[in-house]
């Protein structure tokens, strides 16, 4: 069946397997619904990779900070600070800020530089399960400095069905 | 346009680092919710921000998804000279939205 | 977020059934004991509602302040027209909606009274519940009572529609069985699935609520409530939710108005 495009199952069998393959890799009875691909730990290492190349990630010198029960995952205060004089001779160039668990790694790139005067950042940020967060700081000098904080994401009590 | 609320120091002494806080009504559609109809809702989100300083670029923000609805930033900066901070917000479908604010450095 | 919805429910259904089991007694909550719901926020969730730089719901009073001044419907005429400078005709308005409406005979709520006037005084077109530019409004006018205390007037004619929200917030209903006085007379300060059970104040309403990712009115609050009580949600505008608002702010007397609020 060569004019078949590779997402259409063209018999029964490859209809059931293709299903019992998504409702294996999802890990829960088909009546849920399914997870997009891409939030897994190997995702998060790809993306970390793709920044910092070649080059070692060291602990240190970022601080991140982020309520360790979050009370609604929809809205996430966090706070990136980088010790750095942030002199033209020494200073952060960026913050990178990656996730573990939503359906895609990234969730923050920020340009400093000398101007900056402080490397402190805070925003707030989706976060879908509880999970780590990653924050990568690139320094001038070519190095790459990290930090890691795991939350824990609570819901909302009286789950909301009607607008 | 999209409502702002921008807040930098009206004055600063030179060579002072200051605070800058920025908010804007976004909805951050981040593309992976699923409506009461089963079909994914269309992702719509803000992807990038630049605050120039006297057209100088002191800040830039690429987001993602991940970034809550409403975006809202903080960062610092050298206050080096009197004159006008512009801020720019651009997106998916287009959008586009930008502020200023003026500051006065003794 | 990812969470399957059918878990979820699960998890609220088994808690609520546990808060159930409980002892009921639907005591009122002594006025030394009352707390607003920021109370019972995290420390960030507070910091959010304090700054009004980085409240969200500013937004939105910042768009009411732009409507405030617009001039709408046949009539041509702004709520600036009829009412000047909104920081002092508005101010206190808030803290003693609901109101009663002696055309009506019954107690109307802030979004209402915006519509009749709307209706009646712009001849404009009334806008929808849970529109953008209605919360707006309503954000704008109730925010020029924040830090006022909540002060429904003693007027006679209001009291058999305080005792009807009475009977709505006491009364069991719903698959579960359950009041409102249960959870929020009885057991606020408690864990519920992992949140505080707060103790309904509706001082901060329209508020950002962080699960909405939005605005929204103490009616929408409200249905939501209902529907995870498993209970029936009324429509939008019935009296009944307005009878629930009259009483739960004549409950609340004394505490602050603070809209716009922000609340997980």
């Amino acid at each position: 069946m060569s004019d078949v495009s590779p997402g259409m199952p063209t018999s029964r069998r490859q209809f059931l397997t293709g299903s019992a393959r998504l409702a294996a890799g999802a890990g829960l009875a088909s009546i849920i619904a399914i997870k997009p691909a891409g939030a897994t730990p190997q995702a998060l290492q790809g993306a970390i990779a793709e920044v910092v190349g070649e080059a070692t990630v060291r602990s240190g010198k970022v601080t991140l900070s982020v309520p360790p029960l979050v009370e609604n995952g929809n809205t996430v205060p966090l706070t990136v600070s980088v010790d750095s004089p942030m002199t033209e001779a020494e200073h952060v160039k960026a913050i990178h800020i990656f996730n573990e668990k939503n359906p895609q790694p990234y969730v923050l790139t920020v340009r400093l530089g000398p101007r900056a005067g402080k490397a402190l950042i805070a925003t707030r940020i989706k976060l879908a399960d509880s999970q780590l967060l990653t924050a990568v700081a690139e320094l001038s000098d070519g190095t790459f400095w990290s930090a890691t904080a795991d939350i824990i994401v609570t819901i909302a009590a009286c789950i909301e069905d009607v607008k | 346009m999209a409502r702002t609320l921008i807040n930098v120091p009206a004055k600063a002494a030179r060579g002072e680092i200051i605070e800058i806080k920025t908010l804007i009504s976004h909805p951050m559609e981040s593309g992976f919710r699923v409506g009461f109809n089963g079909a994914l809702i269309p992702r719509d989100i803000i992807t990038l921000f630049v605050c120039t300083y006297n057209d100088e670029e002191v800040f830039r923000a690429e987001l993602s998804p991940a970034i809550a609805a409403n975006p809202f930033f903080t960062f610092f900066t050298v206050a080096t000279e009197s004159g006008t901070f512009n801020f720019r917000w651009t997106g998916d479908n287009g959008f586009s939205a930008s502020g200023s604010a003026n500051i006065t450095v003794e | 977020m990812n969470m399957p919805a059918i878990g979820r429910r699960a998890v609220a259904g088994a808690a609520v059934m546990a808060l159930v089991a409980m002892a009921s007694g639907a005591a009122d909550i002594a006025p030394a004991d009352q707390r607003s719901g920021y109370a019972f926020m995290g420390r960030e969730t507070r910091a959010m509602q304090d700054d009004d730089t980085a409240n969200p719901g500013m937004l939105f009073v910042l768009d009411g302040e732009a409507l405030w001044g617009r001039k709408v419907g046949d009539a041509a005429k702004s709520c600036a027209d009829c009412h000047g400078d909104a920081t002092a005709s508005m101010s206190g308005v808030a803290a003693r909606y609901p109101a009663f409406d002696a055309a009506r005979g019954r107690p109307v709520d802030l979004e209402e009274r915006i519509n009749i006037c709307r209706g009646e005084r712009q001849q404009a077109p009334t806008l929808p519940f849970e529109s953008q530019d209605l919360l707006a409004l309503t954000a704008y006018v109730a925010h020029q009572s924040r830090g006022q205390p909540v002060a429904i007037a003693d007027d006679p004619r209001m009291h058999p529609f305080i005792e009807a929200g009475r009977a709505l917030f006491q009364g069991r209903q719903g698959q579960l069985n359950l009041s409102c006085a249960e959870c929020h007379d009885d057991n606020w300060g408690k864990s519920l699935a992992g949140a505080p059970v707060p103790q309904a104040h509706p001082t901060g309403y329209p508020l950002y609520r962080l699960e909405w990712q939005g605005m929204g009115s103490l009616q929408r609050r409200l249905r939501n409530c209902l529907s995870g009580m498993r209970a029936e949600s009324y429509a939008y505008g019935a009296p009944e939710l307005v009878d629930l608002e009259l009483y739960l702010m004549w409950r609340a007397r004394g505490l602050a108005i603070e809209t716009p609020a922000v609340r997980p």
